[in-house]
Formats: structure tokens, C-alpha cells, sequence
């Protein structure tokens, strides 16, 4: 018995694994950028959709601040804040919080909330939603995300927050209920950090933008 | 050597991935909801079947047989993380769409299937060709499944074309029924299966039907499963 096919198969093996992880290293090197400018585009083409270009006059993408609360944003990363304002005034703020209990794994979310509480709306970032049933909550595919417009923790009250299945004021999908209660409980997580440290929002300095 | 002919018929018909083969149905029964997720999961299955088929058959000397599988394996996942890649790159917009179907391309058994039965075995003509027409083939069944059951459970065709094609493809969509309330059962998974099953009796009696032609004389034949 021989060790020599062992081997020579082994170090192919090797080769080609670091053949492949390498082309893939590459690929991503020199997509990286590309990608990061497309994500900034997006998002400002989303933050424009909750508040409309002509309601601020500021470089949203630079006025930013991060923000850690993991029970009421739903991770233990960092949440940017994006604050709009007019005239040196603050208008409102855009937070990126997640939920985290989605069908499949995190939600990311865009929730615009009004110096006054109310939300201006929200938009999903990023999901891994069942397709043709979780994935309804995308703005594209149907209306109900632009069902949180408008509300705040008045309307409806604090305990209707939750989907119509758990005696709440807000729709489920049929056949997926999981996805829209992960979002319902997101956003009223989210008003509720906003209620508790809304006014310290405005203040801070810009930070750093730590995606560009 | 095999034959081109025969090569595309079996990809396109005699061999088909999703109706003879039966492999790769965890997506296929997944997306195929609408017309355009089904279109969209079958060009990124398409791209990555050519390019695994014609590596594979162009490293098909080099490798010993008891590490192949990995090999492949290795290459398939590599094929697809670049693809991924390079469409969040170049194509944003599209894989904004199709972001979520493409690691579910690695768990397509029809790749490493094709990989391992065909490429492994065949110069890269034979290959690539092989994998066009089993590309072709996975991706017309995706688009028929997929459309039948955008029909039957939500009344319309090509909705959401703008998510592929931009703006202007939004008044593609096709409404077949107004006000149509759905029929659910078509877009949920028991609708795939049914869907499928139907489709695949379809080519039956098709097959059926030529042998019937070609050979009258023996009609005892069509009672045998093609």
C-alpha cells in the first residue's frame, strides 16, 4: 500500500481550492467598490422615496450618526441615522434597524420616522423572504409596506402594533405571517427607540461614514 | 462520440432536466410563482451550467477520479460566487431581484450532475453545448411552470417584468381576469408539485402520442412509460 495517490490527490485538491478561493478573492476585490456605490445609490434612491427631495436640504448621506441598541434595533452592530434637515432644522430621521426574527434569518429595514413621531415610511433593504409569499413586504411587489406611512405609537395604539392574526391593526400575508410580524414588531421597536432618544438624534456631530 | 443532434434533444426534450431528470426541484419548485421569477432563476441556472460544463470538461484530464467531486464541487460554488458577485456589481438592479435564487443555484443537482455525467467525460463543444441545451431545457420548464401558475393563482403574465427590465417592461403584465381574487393553492408549493406533475404528464402523452405514430404497428408499446 502506497501513500503516493493519497497525496498527489490531496495537494490537487489544495491547488484547486486555493485556485478557486482566489479567483473569488479577486472578483470580489475588484467588484467591492462597484458594489458599495451601487448600495449608496440605493439607499439614496430609497431615502428620497420616504422623504421627498424638496422637504431637506442637506447631504443626508453624509449627516450620519451610528447607534447601538441591540433589544430595540435588532442587532449588536452599529445603526446608521440619517438626518434630513431644512434650513439647519431637523426635518426627520432615517434609522437602519433589522428584524432580526424574519422567516429566513434578518430583515434589514429603512424606517423614516417625522421630527413628530410619525413615521414618513418604510422600505425593506434587504431580505431572504420566502419568494411569492414572504417577499410581499418589498415595495415593489405589493402595497403593504406603504401601509406604516402615517402611523405613529398613537395610530393605532402602542398594543395594536402587531399583525391582525395576534389581535392587531396590521395585515397578514396569506400563507406567511411570520415575515410581516418581524416587520410590524421591528418598526414599533424602532419608534419606540425613537420616542426614548429622538431628541439626542439631532444633536450629535456627523460621524464618519463608515460605508464609503 | 455523441452527436450535436442528439445532445440538444436530450437537453431540450428526451432528457430534460426538470421533467425527465427530476433534479434541481427544491428551486424550481420554489420560485416558479411568476413567469418572471421563473425566467430569472433559469438565466442565472443557464450561465452557470454552461460555465461549470466547460471548465470541468476543460479540467476533465487533470483530475483523478477519487477527488473529482469536490473538484467539481469547488468549481461550481467558485462559478457561482462570481457570478453573484459581478451581477451586484454590474447588473444591481437585476440581482436586487434575483439576489436571493442564486446561492440556491449551488444546491441544483443538475449541475454537478451534468458535470459529473457529461462534461467529465466529453471535450468543451460537447460541453458548452450540453449545457446550453440543458440550460435551455431547465429554464423552458421554469417559464411554462412558472407562467401556468402566475395564471391559474393570480390571474395575470409577466407582472413585475420591470424588476428584470426596468421601468417600461411594468406595462408588460398581462391581466387576464380583473379583479381576480386568486386562486392560492397555485402559488403555494402544493401547486408547484401538481404544476409539475401535470407538465411532465403532458410531455407523456405527447411521447406517447409519437411512438403511437411511429410505430402503429405495435400499439402495446404506448402503454410503456417513455
Amino acid at each position: 500500500m502506497t501513500y503516493r495517490p493519497v497525496v498527489i490527490s490531496a495537494v490537487f485538491l489544495f491547488l484547486f481550492a486555493v485556485i478557486g478561493s482566489g479567483l473569488v478573492a479577486f472578483t470580489h476585490d475588484n467588484t467591492a467598490e462597484q458594489i458599495a456605490e451601487n448600495q449608496r445609490r440605493a439607499l439614496l434612491r430609497s431615502l428620497n422615496e420616504l422623504i421627498p427631495k424638496d422637504q431637506y436640504d442637506n447631504d443626508v448621506y453624509a449627516d450620519i450618526l451610528y447607534v447601538h441598541d441591540s433589544e430595540l434595533l435588532g442587532t449588536d452592530d452599529a445603526v446608521p441615522v440619517y438626518r434630513a434637515r431644512k434650513g439647519g432644522w431637523p426635518v426627520a430621521v432615517v434609522l437602519a434597524p433589522v428584524a432580526p426574527d424574519g422567516y429566513n434569518g434578518n430583515i434589514r429595514l429603512l424606517v423614516a420616522i417625522r421630527l413628530d413621531g410619525t413615521l414618513a415610511g418604510v422600505r425593506v433593504l434587504a431580505h431572504r423572504e420566502t419568494p411569492g409569499l414572504g417577499d410581499n413586504i418589498e415595495a415593489d411587489r405589493s402595497d403593504w409596506i406603504r401601509g406604516f406611512t402615517g402611523k405613529s405609537l398613537n395610530n393605532p395604539k402602542q398594543d395594536h402594533w402587531k399583525v391582525k392574526r395576534d389581535g392587531g391593526a396590521f395585515d397578514q400575508f396569506t400563507g406567511a405571517t411570520i415575515t410581516p410580524r418581524a416587520v410590524v414588531k421591528a418598526v414599533k421597536n424602532t419608534l419606540l427607540y425613537y420616542r426614548a432618544n429622538g431628541d439626542k438624534l439631532f444633536e450629535q456631530h456627523p460621524q464618519e461614514n463608515k460605508q464609503s | 462520440m455523441t452527436a450535436y443532434k442528439d445532445i440538444v434533444r436530450d437537453g431540450l426534450w428526451s432528457n430534460n432536466v426538470g421533467l425527465v431528470q427530476l433534479l434541481g426541484l427544491c428551486p424550481l419548485l420554489a420560485v416558479t410563482g411568476t413567469f418572471i421569477n421563473g425566467l430569472g432563476l433559469g438565466l442565472a441556472t443557464l450561465v452557470t451550467l454552461v460555465t461549470s460544463n466547460v471548465i470541468v470538461s476543460l479540467i476533465r484530464k487533470l483530475v483523478r477520479p477519487e477527488v473529482r467531486i469536490p473538484v467539481f464541487v469547488l468549481v461550481i460554488a467558485s462559478v457561482v460566487t462570481i457570478i453573484e458577485l459581478s451581477m451586484s456589481a454590474y447588473l444591481y438592479e437585476l440581482y436586487k431581484v434575483l439576489g436571493i435564487f442564486i446561492p440556491l443555484i449551488v444546491t441544483n443537482c443538475s449541475i454537478i450532475g451534468r458535470a459529473e455525467a457529461f462534461a467529465s467525460k466529453h471535450d468543451i463543444g460537447r460541453a458548452f453545448t450540453d449545457g446550453l441545451s440543458m440550460g435551455m431545457g431547465f429554464l423552458l420548464v421554469l417559464t411554462t411552470l412558472g407562467g401556468l401558475r402566475e395564471i391559474v393563482g393570480k390571474g395575470t403574465l409577466f407582472s413585475q417584468a420591470h424588476l428584470m427590465f426596468g421601468e417600461a417592461a411594468r406595462a408588460w403584465t398581462i391581466t387576464f381576469v380583473d379583479d381576480y381574487s386568486g386562486f392560492l393553492l397555485a402559488v403555494l408549493p402544493p401547486g408547484a408539485f401538481m404544476g409539475l406533475g401535470l407538465l411532465i404528464a403532458l410531455k407523456n402523452v405527447i411521447d406517447g402520442r409519437k411512438e403511437k405514430r411511429a410505430a402503429l404497428v405495435s400499439a402495446a408499446k404506448i402503454e410503456s412509460p417513455a
